[in-house]
């Protein structure tokens, strides 16, 4: 195996080499590890043995934010890779540099590619578009917010159906704890996307004005609503006692469902392949929970993962390339296998219905689960996306202030104001630096 | 009579401190200089558009509670891993000093941590301490003490605390070792002779001999805890529970790379080298004088 793929790699070498002086490069900087990182080492490797005029190089530059600050840096050094993956939080950041970024729609139609921005799934490029509907950037690997389930302690706590509404979790997760989970009956990763931003987009509630921000960069916090301050002090009265038990603001606990120590886990959908690899018992996935007296409840969820960021300032020629190597990407049969082999989202309706006849998700349920939430209801404003300059210390905010509350530092209600004056700040300050 | 070299006119003297100047300005003023100017830009990440807005981003910072907040932590801080990371250093130090069997190995495994990143560091112990996962929190926990970093303020204090300490005790102790060999044994035996118990000797003969010593990893031990720990920070705590334990050379870090606010963190990391600069001044001018060379 070792052999084949270094004598591939020769071959491919000495194919480059002579036809070095036609093939305009692409560079493709991304944040992808272990199994995603072979994924787009594959995709490069197949693009570029599928034509000979274009060569996309991919480099690794570290995580999500370490991704981003490199180009940055490379940006103002004035090497910008051509396409950039960025975290779905730096949306806005990007979006705010117009002198730095090309459109990708715009970069599509000059390059003559054929692109239609309705093959899409409007779920998932909502989130990257603007208000008007034009496409900023590529989606690529795309997931949602699910419930995951432990199916066999749920059994043993006597809980008999997976729990839909939060006071049905709440109570599954008193019997488990009554079963002997006394150190976590229920928990979640990423403290904030799942206790605000999901939250809000589930229960049809604005996270802020101006369609979460998607309207315009002056937008203003409104998540200390009265629903969110219940919920939050819901979680904050199960801390207490241990029914619910917080897990930090990134996804560094997960192992806490696999290893059977939490039953009731929400994170992420893109926990599937480590799920598949690790839990060793009978679980399943399940949409969000919801209160069932807010009304609308559940709408659909968002998405969070990364979308490719194509560089502003380069030559015609090699947008040309990159607009092919988009091609490339949307295409149907790639997109469904890339969808059933990695577990992240199919971007096109096209992949998505293929994947559905084929009978794919019978076999797989958990693989649709995500994008069952996405395609729950037409999207409101309170749940096409987020989009918030300086999104990432804004998360910080958030996560401070519910552990705050958490730890019984201050009520629900004063941890909530106090991050949406902060998260406000935070935003007025970037807002007069993208003016 | 003492012979002098003379060397006639600038020009020689000028290029044998060339290198040394090159490097302090390319490496210490040129950027410290850059913080200063962008301290009174505002600029988006890319920057695109920068516009100066004097002393705003310094009003700014000082409106924020976190702030003074951050100043606090790392005063605690830095105390305790200045204090507990010379503490045990010397204690390791006096130990590995005396004819043991074996001391060559000791001496080489007490320096091993030195060479671990911090991230790296705060990594194991984290993983160690993890409230679910960790191996040493079972323990803890056996004892009755409801082990939480992630939520405790205190115990995710006591963590940094412990990796920061356990991370820069290898250094101290290497110096501090060097220090006690370069102590001259006449003295010491001849305050055994006197009759000094080995407390005594210590006290009176050995630790004073040291001050030298002590007094350059003080200002060592507080420049790394003031610059050095934000991997560890970020690797284990990331500045939580609800911001708790973020220093004020983490706030920069947060701010300004994970934030892009980076006028406000080059105002940050303006007020942080101030802070150390004061702190060395007074470190060399009140401690300095009790050392005795």
């Amino acid at each position: 195996m070792m052999k084949k793929s270094l004598l591939g790699a020769l071959a491919l070498g000495l194919a480059t080499s002579t036809s070095a002086f036609a093939q305009t490069e692409i560079q493709w900087w991304h944040a992808m590890t272990g199994a995603n990182n072979d994924v787009v080492n594959k995709l490069a490797e197949d693009f570029n043995a599928s034509q000979k005029d274009y060569k996309v190089v991919v480099s690794y530059k570290g995580q999500y934010a370490d991704t981003l600050n490199a180009g940055i840096a490379a940006f103002r050094a004035g090497n910008a890779p051509h396409i950039l993956q960025v975290f779905e939080v730096g949306t806005a950041t990007m979006m705010g540099a117009r002198g730095a970024i090309k459109p990708v729609q715009e970069m599509m139609k000059e390059a003559g590619e054929k692109f239609d921005p309705n093959a899409y799934l409007p779920a998932i490029t909502g989130y990257y578009s603007t208000a008007k509907g034009e496409m900023l950037s590529m989606p690529f690997n795309s997931s949602s917010m699910v419930m995951w389930i432990n199916k066999d302690e749920l059994k043993k706590a006597g809980v008999a159906e997976i729990p839909k509404t939060w006071p049905q979790v709440f109570d599954a997760a008193k019997k488990l704890k009554a079963a002997g989970h006394d150190t976590c009956g229920f928990s979640n990763a990423w403290a904030s996307w799942a206790n605000v931003e999901q939250f809000s987009a589930w229960h049809n509630i604005p996270m802020a004005t101006k369609a979460n921000g998607l309207d315009g960069f002056d937008t203003e916090m409104k998540f200390n609503s009265p629903q969110h301050v219940k919920h939050l002090q819901n979680l904050v009265d199960l801390q207490k006692d241990k029914t619910y038990d917080y897990s930090g603001r990134d996804s560094k606990s997960e192992g806490r469902f696999t290893s059977g120590e939490c039953a009731i886990f929400l994170t992420s959908s893109g926990f599937y392949g480590n799920v598949k690899a690790n839990a060793k018992f009978d679980w399943a996935n399940a949409p969000m929970p919801y209160y069932p007296d807010v009304q609308g409840a559940p709408q659909n969820s968002i998405i969070g993962g990364a979308s490719l960021w194509v560089m502003g300032g380069k030559k015609a020629d090699e947008y040309k390339g990159v607009a092919k190597f988009f091609t490339f990407l949307s295409d149907t049969d790639r997109q469904a296998k890339l969808h059933q082999e990695s577990g992240y989202l199919p971007i096109t309706k096209a992949a998505y219905e293929k994947t559905k006849a084929s009978g794919f998700y019978e076999k797989n349920p958990a693989l649709q689960m995500a994008l069952i939430e996405l395609t729950n209801k037409e999207p409101t404003e309170n749940s096409r996306g987020l989009r918030f300059g300086n999104m990432v210390q804004i998360r910080d905010v958030i996560s401070e202030e519910i552990e705050a509350a958490l730890a019984g530092q201050k009520p629900a209600k004063d941890a909530l104001d106090t991050a949406v004056t902060r998260s406000n700040q935070i935003l007025r300050q970037f807002e007069r630096t993208v003016r | 009579m003492e012979k002098r070299a003379h060397i006639s006119g600038w020009t020689l003297p000028l290029l044998l401190i060339l290198p040394q100047m090159a490097i302090t300005v390319i490496f210490f003023y040129w950027p410290a200089s850059q913080a200063i100017w962008q301290s009174f830009l505002r600029e988006d990440a890319f920057g695109l558009a920068s516009e100066f807005v004097g002393f705003e981003n310094y009003v700014s910072l000082f409106e924020q509670p976190e702030y003074y907040r951050a100043m606090v932590t790392t005063a605690i801080f830095s105390s305790l891993v200045a204090f507990f990371s010379l503490a045990c250093a010397l204690l390791l130090a006096t130990q590995a000093d005396k004819n043991i069997r074996g001391g060559q190995a000791f001496k080489t495994f007490l320096i091993w941590p030195y060479a671990v990143a911090p991230a790296i560091a705060g990594v194991l112990w984290l993983f160690m301490f993890h409230p679910t996962l960790g191996t040493l929190s079972k323990p803890i926990k056996a004892i009755g003490i409801d082990w939480n970093p992630m939520l405790n303020a205190n115990h995710a204090m006591t963590l940094l605390v412990l990796s920061a300490t356990w991370k820069q005790i290898s250094y101290n102790f290497l110096f501090f070792l060097a220090g006690l060999q370069a102590i001259p044994k006449s003295v010491i035996e001849a305050a055994a002779i006197d009759g000094a118990g080995p407390l005594r000797r210590f006290w009176t003969v050995i630790f004073p001999l040291l001050s030298p010593t002590t007094f350059f990893l003080l200002v060592v031990n507080v420049v790394y805890v003031f610059f050095d720990t934000f991997g560890i920070i970020d690797a284990v705590t990331g500045g939580g529970p609800a911001g708790q334990t973020t220093t004020l050379v983490y706030k920069v870090y947060a701010d300004g790379r994970l934030g892009g606010d980076l006028g406000g963190s080059a105002a940050q990391s303006v007020i942080l080298m101030i802070i150390v600069i004061a702190l060395t001044a007074i470190q060399f001018r009140y401690v300095e004088r009790k050392v005795q060379y």
